[in-house]
């Protein structure tokens, strides 16, 4: 006795610590399924913040020259300024990044000359590459590099000036009068300039390179005059494919065609719809080029940016006003600047208040004053990560927080009009060869194709998998439901990717060449089924009691392979007969309706029977678990077996069978590998049992691989997850809640 | 007939049709894997054809009869067939012809009405290879070391060959293999020193001393593999194909000759079952669509073992919580509630949160905190066999705590009662008497989740598995079990080698193979639980009375 009391103490130490970590292992199941949702939660998060852009540092220079551009590197590391003198001064942001809202000053750190004469003007002229103009007219292309190195771990930014077209100052215009505006663009071929002299005339100027501009500057020239109907240019831009220049002339946009060497022609004229029933008329105030160079935006006097593309139409391709953003309610948009990779743009008005805006998505992402005015200068880094803005010999940068700015709410579900395409549509292309290609991230397809192949799926299994259940609960004998009932939820365990393997190199080519036989045994299973009842019914009664009735299920068994391969002998036969020998031909040509081989009939077969056993299980057990008295009372009553099993048994148990179908549904959406192997994967909207689909599951499978980590595309991957999560927890949620009840009730009974 | 139909027989009928189809899609789609798969390894016969095609030109086709189909004339009315006009179908064969290097695709059609003659010569050998896939012709001559021969000497010439192969086998995998390895442990240790800033003139001594002695037994291994090399390749068989070609196939290029058409039924027994057991211990050949998948079923076998003992104990744990410790409230409600919807949550979600909490979260803080040296290049910050089984675990926690609650409200309450009756806490009655009597039902929960595990490839396309994966996650080198390397997996190999193979017309029957040996695997393993449970229930039933 005295023992067993000395151990007590050890022993309820040894009680509660057990108690505390089997209460905590219980509780880690409920962590894990909460873990998983917040996880997803965190992924996806990002892809709805709007922009931020936050003021990091500011600091003014010594220069008494006018800087006409200015410019920084990817790091952010190295500013630029190129000044009227024609100098290029670096200088350093590092040392500056630290202290916000100081005005600091800094030191020069390499200064280089670029020209012997002033210079009146720097136009951009695309990715990494200035042009200087001087006083005598004539350009030079510079290209402010910047090249990184790496020593003993520690890294600096150093500049790397190259002249892409030589040193050399180039004589665009022929009589040497000079520019009031220039737009450049090359490839490594030829070199394009248009421009507008101060003697009003517009001119072309193209550098044909005797090799290749990517390693050799050599070129010859060739000077043209483009005709233009009134003498007003605003603004010129080129696309920088070097085959459109588009004029701004007052209030419309000439656009020339510049593909053909020899002959530049007008090819259209933008005429913006201006709102001039107003007190002051509207103008035209800006123009940019949008990232990819095949959309236009315009800016107008009444603070709205309006996007234009050439869009096919049945009078050939016109230039079409896609969408319009609003800017300012009672300022003009004074500078439209484009990003250089995304299809996103800032805006400033004269104020200074700048918008940044997303095209494709529509999404107006940040609005503010940042410094007050329209700063001389306006850079946005090469990461599209921060932004420069230059005024008065004073630096400001801002960081921009905006990494995903294409995806919205509305983007992902609603029709998007894309650069290109005739009309808004719902496209998912997450991914091509081409490096400015836009990717297109609408989850309206493949939650289409997620629901298709789920509903056909159901519209198999159902009927199947209840009647199966309602028979093997209600009329079976005891001994064949012990055998009937695992024999059918081995189908259960059976792998996926197996049935999905069997659907798509098996089942796909049977039911492509046997298309007749297919559409036969839906039509004579079931007259096949009622005619053996028939036959059985009026079979003399000695040997109706020798096979009872409760071996319909393998009397049928048979029969129905006997209905099926009489169906499959038929097939070519009626092949040659009806359609002409070719059922695919048929389906094609006569009825118009495209035909894949892995279609949603092979996926809603061998999904069906992935999905069978679950619903029949749960249905099973759902009428099993009626009362019995119920259904005696019934029967005791005068009704009929049939009659017990719909008036009353079916009743009771409706919201099990409910329970099961809900079940089985969720399984159907969220299986992988059968769709991923028994269609073709193609993100379509469209019912049509012949062709395929792409679900959100196979999506992920799909894509997830070969996503970039923390890319919007990988996230748009998470919350498709996230939409597959939710979608059968709130199925197996209500699926669950319902058994409760009806446990509850059936336990009352 | 009215009156029958409104007692509603046919309707009872109708939902015993139910019963009955899904009683033949279930066995039959049993059936179908079976059949298909067994076929792969039974050897056999190979035909010969003698064709003569509409414009009267003769050939000769050898091969084995893969498939035959009938299909409608009419498709064929181009090739202007002399058919009979009444005829509504033509039977056409699928012939394996082999010889890959021959002719470009290793099989095709031909149409029974061409064929004039259809023979089973004795003499015809088919030879499995190395590469270039199967060739089926005539034996010429074999050559031993530029010397023609007799026939008789080819098995002796074989076994020969053979023995050198394994031998050159070993060498390459183990014995080049670990010094491979310690090399890269050599150059990441000194990275480790480096990074770490003692990399001492010493320690830089050290392993310069070990590269050169590590470099020098490579040298002779290298020397020795070459030896073999050239012993292998020293005799050469002249075989004439179908078309009349001599081809010479070296030895070195040789696994198997065998002269189906002589064989009889106990030969073909035996080489059944041989091939059998080659497709299980064998590697996989010509980018997995030959051979046999060994390190597959390796893969999968260490995966669910790994994921087997994370899942048994949190599993069990949660079970216990539910039905012994849990009061009736809210808490436990939103706990039924979860082990449901992880139960229902598909696959493919688990693979996300894998790759993006496990893999990338997880994995690439402990490669910055234990793994620096081989950054950039991750260590477990991506897709392996650990973070596998750690996904698959999370997925099959609802089977292991339904199954197990399932046994503890099997057990009376009387027991619970006399034995904290006797004074025994319940930590002690726990672990004395309820866990012992619930084993059987912890068991087939596990064996469920192993079912499960075994078949589930979605998510594992996510989290680890490769179609050729170079080493075993399990080998020689220290520290043997290798938990970051990315492995194989049976259902994944079926996947893969099904729908991204060059060749999938080749590779089918070795899927439908795979598929066989993973459908016996989870049906064996459902069909033990199963019959666990049964004995388990009828063991409680008389207990309660």
């Amino acid at each position: 006795m005295a023992i067993a009391l000395k151990s007590t103490g050890i022993r309820q130490v040894k009680n509660s610590l057990a108690k505390w970590l089997i209460t905590l292992g219980g509780i880690s199941v409920l962590f894990t399924l909460v873990l998983i949702f917040m996880y997803l939660l965190y992924v996806i998060k990002p892809i709805f913040e709007s922009a931020e852009i936050t003021k990091v540092t500011s600091f003014s220079i010594k220069n008494d020259q006018a800087v006409l551009a200015t410019g920084l590197d990817e790091l952010q590391e190295l500013v630029y300024t190129i000044d009227g003198n024609g100098d290029i001064n670096y200088y350093p942001l590092t040392s500056l990044k630290q202290k916000v809202d100081v005005n600091n000053e800094s030191t020069r750190v390499f200064q280089q000359s670029l020209s012997e004469n002033k210079l009146v003007q720097v136009i951009d002229a695309g990715t990494d590459h200035k042009l200087l103009l001087d006083e005598l007219g004539n350009v030079s292309l510079v290209s402010p590099k910047f090249q990184s190195i790496y020593d003993s771990g520690s890294r600096e930014v150093i500049p790397n000036i190259t002249f892409p077209l030589g040193e050399d100052f180039i004589p665009v215009d022929e009589q040497g009068i000079g520019f009031t505006h220039l737009s450049f663009a090359m490839d490594d071929e030829r070199a394009v300039f248009v421009g507008y002299t101060k003697d009003q005339r517009l001119i072309k100027t193209t550098l044909i390179a005797e090799d290749d501009f990517s390693y050799d500057p050599a070129y010859e020239i060739e000077y043209q005059q483009i005709e233009l109907a009134n003498n007003q240019v605003n603004n010129i831009l080129l696309s920088p494919d070097l085959a459109m220049a588009f004029i701004r002339s007052e209030d419309q946009v000439l656009v020339f065609d510049l593909s053909d060497d020899m002959d530049v022609k007008l090819k259209a004229t933008i005429i913006p719809q201006l709102a001039q029933n107003r007190a002051n008329p509207m103008h035209l105030t800006s123009m940019a080029l949008l990232s990819g160079g095949s959309s236009i935006l315009l800016g107008d006097s009444d603070g709205i940016v309006s996007q234009w593309f050439e869009v096919a139409t049945d009078n050939g391709r016109e230039f079409k006003q896609v969408r319009t953003f609003n800017v300012s309610d009672s300022e003009a948009v004074s500078k439209i600047y484009t990003e250089q990779y995304r299809k996103s743009f800032y805006t400033i008005t004269e104020s200074g208040d700048v918008g940044s805006f997303y095209t494709t998505s529509e999404a107006d992402l940040w609005g503010g004053n940042l410094t007050g005015n329209i700063p001389d200068s306006f850079v946005i880094s090469p990461r599209a990560d921060g932004l420069l803005m230059f005024n008065e010999n004073n630096f400001q940068l801002f960081s921009v927080k905006n990494e995903h700015p294409e995806v919205t709410w509305k983007a992902l579900w609603q029709e998007v009009w894309y650069e290109g395409y005739p009309e808004p549509e719902y496209i998912w292309q997450s991914t091509s060869g081409s490096d400015d290609f836009e990717g297109k991230f609408s989850l309206v397809p493949i939650s289409f194709g997620t629901m298709k192949a789920a509903l056909y799926a159901m519209l198999f299994a159902v009927p199947i998998a209840l009647t199966a259940a309602i028979y093997t609960a209600y009329f079976m004998t005891p001994g064949l439901r012990k055998k009937v009932k695992p024999t059918i939820e081995l189908m259960e365990a059976l792998p996926t990717v197996i049935l999905g393997f069997l659907a798509g190199l098996w089942l796909a080519p049977i039911v492509e060449t046997n298309l007749p036989a297919i559409a036969l045994l839906f039509i004579l299973l079931p007259i096949s089924v009622f005619v053996t009842a028939f036959v059985w019914h009026n079979l003399p009664k000695n040997i109706k009691n020798q096979i009872p009735e409760t071996w319909a299920p393998i009397i049928l068994v048979p029969v129905l392979i006997l209905v099926a391969y009489i169906s499959f002998s038929l097939s070519p036969l009626m092949e040659t007969y009806f359609f002409g020998g070719d059922v695919r031909q048929f389906i094609t040509n006569d009825l118009g309706i495209d035909f894949d081989q892995r279609n949603a009939l092979v996926v809603g077969i061998a999904m069906g029977f992935a999905v069978i056993p679950t619903i029949f299980s749960m249905a099973e057990d759902a009428i099993f678990s009626v009362p019995k008295h119920l259904t005696s009372g019934s029967l005791a009553l005068g009704a009929t077996q049939w009659q017990t099993l719909i008036k009353v048994v079916l009743l009771t148990a409706s919201p099990g069978i409910f329970s099961a179908i809900m079940m089985g549904l969720g399984r159907a959406v969220g299986e992988t590998m059968i769709v991923l192997m028994a269609t073709g994967n193609t993100p379509i909207l469209d019912w049509s049992i012949f062709q395929g689909m792409r679900t959100l599951a196979a999506n992920i499978a799909v894509e997830m691989p070969e996503s970039e980590v923390g890319s919007s595309h990988y996230r748009i991957l998470f919350l498709a997850a996230f939409v597959l999560f939710v979608f059968t927890f709130v199925f197996n949620t209500l699926a669950e809640f319902i058994r409760q009840r009806l446990r509850e009730k059936y336990s009352s009974l | 007939m009215n009156k029958w139909f409104k007692s509603g027989s046919p309707w009872i009928w109708l939902s015993a049709g139910g019963v009955s189809l899904s009683l033949i899609s279930v066995i039959g789609l049993l059936w179908l894997i079976a059949s298909r798969g067994l076929s792969y390894f039974w050897p056999a016969e190979v035909y010969q054809f003698e064709l003569l095609d509409q414009k009267g030109k003769a050939s000769t086709v050898i091969g084995e009869i893969y498939d035959r189909e009938s299909i409608p004339s009419k498709q064929l009315s181009h090739l202007e067939l002399n058919l009979d006009p009444k005829q509504e179908t033509v039977e056409r064969l699928l012939v394996k012809t082999g010889n890959r290097e021959l002719v470009s695709l290793d099989f095709r059609w031909i149409l029974v009405p061409e064929i004039t003659k259809q023979s089973t010569p004795e003499k015809l050998v088919v030879i499995e290879r190395r590469t270039n896939g199967n060739f089926y012709g005539y034996i010429e001559e074999v050559i031993l070391d530029g010397k023609v021969v007799s026939l008789e000497q080819m098995p002796v010439l074989l076994e020969r060959v053979l023995e050198f192969q394994e031998e050159i086998e070993a060498l390459q995998k183990v014995d080049i293999g670990a010094i491979n390895y310690q090399l890269e442990r050599l150059r990441l240790r000194e990275r480790k020193y480096k990074l770490s800033g003692d990399y001492t003139a010493q320690k830089e001594q050290d392993i310069s001393l070990k590269v050169a002695q590590l470099e020098a037994e490579y040298q002779t291994l290298e020397k020795s593999l070459l030896l073999l090399r050239e012993k292998v390749s020293r005799d050469e068989i002249k075989m004439k194909a179908m078309d009349g070609q001599i081809v010479s196939i070296n030895f070195a290029d040789i696994l198997k000759v065998s002269t189906n058409n002589q064989m009889n039924l106990f030969d073909k027994l035996g080489m059944f079952f041989s091939q059998i057991a080659s497709f299980i211990v064998d590697d996989p050949r010509e980018a997995n669509t030959e051979g046999g998948v060994f390190p597959a079923i390796f893969g999968t076998v260490l995966m669910v073992l790994l994921m087997t003992v994370i899942v048994s104990p949190m599993g069990v744990i949660a079970a216990i919580y539910l039905h012994e410790y849990a009061g009736n409230n809210a808490l436990t409600k939103l706990l039924r509630i979860a082990v449901i919807n992880l139960a229902g949550v598909p696959s493919i979600v688990y693979g996300v949160f894998g790759l993006g909490f496990f893999v990338y979260m997880v994995g690439g803080s402990l490669d910055q905190i234990f793994y620096p040296e081989t950054l950039p290049s991750p260590t477990f910050g991506t897709p392996g066999v650990m973070w596998s089984a750690i996904t698959l675990a999370i997925l099959t926690l609802p089977v292991v705590i339904v199954s197990t609650e399932e046994g503890l409200s099997r057990i009376p309450s009387a027991m619970r009662h006399g034995s904290l009756a006797l004074g025994a806490t319940k930590v002690e009655t726990l672990w004395r008497i309820i866990l012992p009597i619930a084993s059987p039902a912890i068991m087939t929960g596990i064996i469920l989740a192993i079912a499960r595990a075994a078949g589930e490839v979605a998510p594992l396309m996510l989290v680890g598995v490769v179609k050729m994966a170079p080493n075993l996650p399990l080998d020689g080198n220290f520290p043997f079990l290798h938990l970051d390397r990315k492995f194989m997996h049976l259902g994944f190999h079926i996947y893969d080698v099904g729908f991204q193979s060059p060749n999938v017309e080749a590779a089918r029957p070795l899927v439908y193979a795979t598929a066989l040996l993973l459908v016996t695997i989870i049906v064996a393993l459902n069909m033990t639980a199963v019959s666990i449970r049964n004995k388990l229930r009828e063991k409680y039933r008389m207990l309660e009375h």
